[in-house]
């Protein structure tokens, strides 16, 4: 009788090569995905006068740098275009398959990484994003990495790594007609804090996960991350399965059902122990939004902005006097008070399909009141929201329909918040300056990004819901 | 990779929590190499205002810390985007340590690799270090990583760093001729998992 083991520990001893006697362990990577910004990597690599350790294990996209509107080709900016040439070069010069700027597949590397079924339950996989802990949603063990590390994993296949704490959050109970995987995240941050689950990989579980659809884990998984997790992650299971079964670099016809198989058994054991538990009543999740510069300065809609005059703790009221100041919000005042200036829905946390399809669901029929961009996950993702007529809905509540790549999330490709504007985002980071010098971003879901455009304000979705199909 | 032992000097506080990499190293600098001169735009959007001037009261415009070689902050410093650049930054401007009661995990592991050192105190310790700093500009912080302490004033504090970690910097290991050097054992993993898991290799050409 083994003793009972963690998911975690499970995908670990599956990729331990060696430990050391320091307790430092060499894993086999089984996926690496690169995109523009692992130009220092291949250059280490040049430096070094080596070659790619295994290029059919590599993957790239063009994602963080690419423009969503004009011309894809001539790309204006010559810096920008310099940033996407290198990154066909450096795959081309080492043989590594591009999801390029012309190629139906492009999109988000988090995105097209699960869409093309690279991503697999009980893989290892790295990227030097730190988004990276989205493909945890299907089950595997994913984290990001810097930039030595991105050099280490091309030249050997392999990462040094250190056992992480195990930590399990559990969020049971049915969540509430327009509440989602991004909500039920925004209220673990809030909950644990920024560093709440540093040096931990979390697992979630419960049912209120198990109800979840991929694109609602992958949104889960991506902003484990803004919690300090190594990694986050879902267990495998029917939803996973018939998710993956057909994708394109998934395993077909008997090694498929071989492969299930194996992934069903990528469970925690029922005895197995966490180092940290944390749990979440799933019914008590209302809609969420960020009010501050930390994505765990996060509050349920109906709530109001903190006052640092009521705070016992010095440094606590200096941090939120700080954050207030920067967001130009007057202390304690009501999150539905505040009016915005633009809405932006995309990036690797919520461009999905199913994540269009809620905001679409709000917008039908309605009007934005401000300016806005909506950029799909994957060109693949833009083209199926087009059959679907998603892209009409968009365009005549008058916000803008672009092209797939990171976009307004990283504020480098010409998609940007202006100095002061503020910003309904579904993005994963409201920091000072993230989409933009001097931007102010509200994190939310999609449906309450539709909500906050059609209100002018940000906006409780729930009305809007009622009599709709979502 | 350069060795990190003992390091004396100018420490600048920075009492906020949660300064994270997009702060260390605005992203549109992430195109430049770090022959550009990356240290000079080090925390560039809090140093310098929309129109360029400085920003009098951010501690590292401040004449005492310009050039710090320790940074001392609150919680959670480095969170974020994993772009090591920002560690590159923070080298460059010549920082060697940031004392601080937490880290961001990927920019730990950046640092790491930079010849870095991340020292953890508590929360209580951090403030009491910024205050001292606070009145005091002047004085100078010594750092030991042997001894794992921290000396500010007429206070020692020790400070935790993971074991494997204070290894690689004590000696400047370079991870690459490391890994090499078990070549056969992972050459010996990757033949018997490719039987034991046959579905981790992508499609061919799909």
């Amino acid at each position: 009788m083994t003793a009972p083991q963690t998911l975690v520990d499970k995908l670990w001893s599956a990729h331990e090569i060696l430990r050391r006697d320091d307790g430092e362990s060499l894993l086999w990577v089984d996926r690496h995905y690169v995109h523009e910004g692992s130009f220092h990597a291949f250059n280490k690599l040049s430096e070094r006068g080596v070659t790619v350790a295994e290029p059919g294990l590599t993957f790239g996209v063009a994602d963080h740098y690419v423009p969503t509107r004009g011309s894809r080709r001539d790309i204006a900016n010559p810096e920008i275009a310099r940033m996407v040439r290198q990154v066909e070069e450096n795959t081309a010069k080492h043989n590594i398959r591009l999801f390029g700027l012309d190629d139906p597949g492009q999109g988000i590397v988090h995105v097209v990484g699960p869409e093309k079924g690279l991503t697999l339950p009980g893989l290892l996989i790295v990227c030097g994003d730190s988004h990276t802990s989205t493909h945890g949603a299907l089950g595997a063990y994913a984290f990001g990495i810097g930039a030595s590390e991105v050099a280490h994993v091309l030249m050997t296949q392999t990462i040094w790594q250190k056992k992480p704490r195990r930590m399990r959050v559990t969020v049971d109970g049915a969540t509430a007609p327009g509440i989602s995987g991004k909500d039920i995240v925004l209220a673990i941050i809030a909950h644990i804090g920024a560093d709440g689950a540093t040096g931990c990989a979390v697992e979630f579980s419960g049912s209120a996960i198990r109800a979840l659809s991929i694109e609602g884990r992958l949104t889960l998984c991506n902003m484990s991350i803004e919690a300090g997790a190594r990694c986050g992650m879902v267990a495998p299971d029917q939803t996973t399965f018939s998710y993956l079964k057909g994708r394109p670099y998934a395993p077909a016809g008997a090694a498929f059902d071989a492969a299930v198989e194996e992934w069903s058994m990528l469970k925690s054991d029922p005895d197995a122990a966490f180092e940290e538990e944390v749990t979440l009543d799933g019914r008590r999740i209302a809609p969420v939004v960020t009010w501050g510069t930390s994505p765990e300065d996060a509050l349920p809609i109906d709530a109001s902005v903190p006052d640092p005059s009521s705070e016992a703790d010095e440094n606590r009221a200096k941090y939120l006097r700080d954050a207030l100041d920067y967001m130009g919000i007057a202390p304690g005042k009501r999150l539905t008070d505040i009016a915005i200036d633009r809405v932006f829905i995309g990036s690797c946390t919520n461009a999905r399909i199913e994540d269009l399809r809620a905001a679409a669901a709000v917008l039908a029929g309605r009007t934005s009141k401000v300016p806005g961009l909506v950029s799909a996950g994957s060109t693949p993702i833009k083209r199926q929201a087009e059959e679907e007529g998603l892209d009409r809905i968009f365009r005549e509540a008058g916000l803008d329909w672009g092209e797939s790549g990171c976009s307004m999330c990283v504020g480098i490709n010409g998609d940007l918040v202006a100095a002061g504007e503020r910003c309904a985002s579904t993005t994963n980071r409201n920091f000072r300056g993230r989409q933009g010098p001097g931007a102010r971003t509200h994190l939310m879901s999609p449906a309450m990004v539709a909500a906050a455009a059609v209100a002018g304000r940000l906006a409780d979705v729930r009305p809007l819901l009622a009599g709709r199909k979502v | 990779m350069e060795k990190f032992v003992k390091l004396t000097g100018s420490a600048c506080p920075i009492d906020q929590s949660n300064v994270n990499t997009d702060q260390i190293l605005p992203a549109r600098y992430l195109k430049w190499t770090r022959a550009m001169g990356i240290g000079k735009v080090l925390f560039h959007d809090l140093r310098f205002d929309a129109e360029g001037n400085e920003r009098p009261e951010f501690p590292i415009n401040k004449p005492a810390w310009r050039n710090p070689k320790i940074i001392v902050a609150a919680r959670n410093f480095g969170c974020g985007s994993s772009r090591e650049a920002a560690v590159y930054a923070l080298c460059d401007h010549g920082v060697r340590c940031v004392i601080a009661p937490s880290f961001g995990d990927i920019f730990s592991g950046n640092a790491v690799q930079n010849g870095l050192l991340t020292a953890t105190v508590t929360d209580e310790e951090a403030s009491e270090i910024i205050d001292a700093l606070t009145a005091n500009p002047e004085l100078p912080v010594a750092v030991d990583l042997e001894q794992q302490t921290v000396v500010c004033g007429n206070r020692t504090y020790a400070f935790a760093i993971d074991p494997v970690r204070r290894t690689r910097l004590l000696n400047g290991w370079d991870d690459i001729a490391l890994t090499e050097s078990y070549r056969d054992k992972i050459a010996a993993f990757k033949s018997k998992d490719q039987t034991k898991r046959p579905w981790a290799i992508p499609a061919a050409n799909p």
